[in-house]
């Protein structure tokens, strides 16, 4: 690693001073930035651990019903505080990475990093959840905008994501057995209005919603509704752990087993 | 540099630190708690796994000042002042859990922060817990069934020897 200055402030008003510095840099539970920054791919001058701020942790259900979590709340957290009032969050929180993973990091750096193979942004994207941030709300339509990349602006920092919860959902992720990203992963949620399905892992251009199967979903949800739909190749990521062609034949698999669990 | 506190197995420790130092780099060369392994350094392995307020986290992956003010505990705190073996690491030693020994005291860690949580778990949850821990030797059968041993479970009818 570069050498840096660290930073690790209480609250978020002190947050957003610090970042305010040149190359300043947030750091969540960095089990993706730490590894970054050991390849020396990263040099930031100050690194401003969001880990110490109380305001940015926790769980809670707002007046609405829907699921409000602290930017810096660790998956296993999420794992376990989430698991009654939306359980196919918590249930996709208990899937990332591996326990030790699971006790650092955070929904707020899992959705600022937009990994292309991250599994909160399927989540949020197919939940329709708000992204807060220290001075705006971002709808998740409007937050990714491609591989990590987003609707963030710099130093801005996302304090809390709340995710209405549906009346059914599932996640249903591949996983890549050497790194535990998702290959591919399916989130599929159902509400009175409408059906949303994200799918992550799989496109060139980050997390994204399929509307085809959306659409045939809300006339009917069930598995069989998917048979005959199909995902282009093209766009797809293909690597050494699967072709083009196979993640897109994922992605209806993948669709399938979360609406038949979800069902 | 600045200065880090924290406790660690029970006791004060103070040290200067750079930003960049991480925790297993502390541990081991500040303070000479050369039981945590650098394994992999990329977060893979488990061999530096420790615990931070009670929970399981890998030392090669989180920076010392991040720790500042906590409770840390090693593999050096598992055993009692006189060196006896605490439950875990008997049934490491009693059921052969180890061939070279490098993975253990992630492996020893890991199961500690498991059954804290999870006091009788299945073999099939004890496996998959593991996954964030590598062992390149045994196989895993012998440190499942340690772990199971250790919870007080009966592991006559599990594989493996």
């Amino acid at each position: 690693m570069y050498e840096f200055e660290f930073a690790r402030p209480t609250s978020v008003a002190e947050a957003v001073q610090a970042l305010g510095a040149e190359e300043a840099q947030a750091l969540g539970g960095g089990q993706t930035l730490i590894p970054t920054l050991k390849q020396r791919l990263a040099m930031p001058s100050v690194l401003v651990s969001l880990t110490g701020i109380a305001e940015m942790t926790g769980i809670t259900t707002t007046g609405d019903g829907a699921v409000e979590i602290g930017g810096a709340t660790c998956h296993a957290d999420v794992a376990k505080g989430a698991a009654a009032a939306y359980p196919a969050l918590a249930a996709l929180a208990g899937q990332i990475g591996d326990p030790a993973v699971r006790n650092r990091g955070t929904i707020g750096g899992s959705l600022a990093n937009n990994d292309p193979a991250a599994c909160y942004p399927a989540a949020a994207l197919a939940s329709g959840a708000t992204i807060v941030t220290n001075v705006r709300e971002i709808a998740a339509d409007d937050y990714f905008q491609g591989m990590f990349t987003t609707a963030l602006d710099e130093g801005e920092i996302i304090t809390s994501v709340r995710f209405p919860v549906p009346q059914a959902a599932n996640y249903q992720k591949f996983l890549q057995p050497a790194s535990r990203f998702a290959m591919v992963g399916v989130f599929v949620a159902k509400f009175a209005e409408g059906v949303r399905v994200a799918v992550t892992g799989a496109s060139e251009e980050g997390v994204f919603r399929w509307s085809e199967a959306e659409a045939a979903l809300a006339s009917s949800f069930s598995p069989d509704a998917i048979d005959g739909l199909t995902v282009a190749p093209d766009g797809m990521i293909g690597d050494i752990h699967g072709t083009r062609a196979y993640r897109a034949h994922l992605v209806g698999v993948m669709t399938k087993r979360a609406v038949a669990a979800a069902a | 540099m600045t200065k880090v506190t924290m406790t660690v197995n029970g006791k004060p420790m103070t040290g200067e630190v750079e930003g960049r130092t991480l925790l297993v780099s502390f541990l081991r060369e500040t303070l000479g708690l050369t039981g945590t392994h650098v394994g992999c350094d990329t977060s893979q392995c488990g061999a530096c796994v420790v615990h931070v307020d009670g929970a399981a986290v890998k030392a090669c992956t989180m920076l010392a000042l991040e720790a500042e003010g906590a409770e840390v505990a090693t593999i050096e705190g598992q055993a009692e002042a006189d060196g006896t073996l605490n439950a875990i690491q008997a049934a490491f030693q009693e059921h052969h859990g180890l061939q070279c020994g490098f993975c253990t005291p992630g492996m020893v860690m890991s199961a500690a922060a498991l059954l804290k949580d999870n006091p009788k778990p299945t073999e099939q949850e004890v496996r998959h817990y593991l996954e964030g821990n590598l062992c390149r030797c045994t196989g895993y059968h012998n440190i499942v069934k340690a772990i199971m041993a250790a919870s007080g479970q009966d592991v006559s009818a599990i594989a493996a020897e």
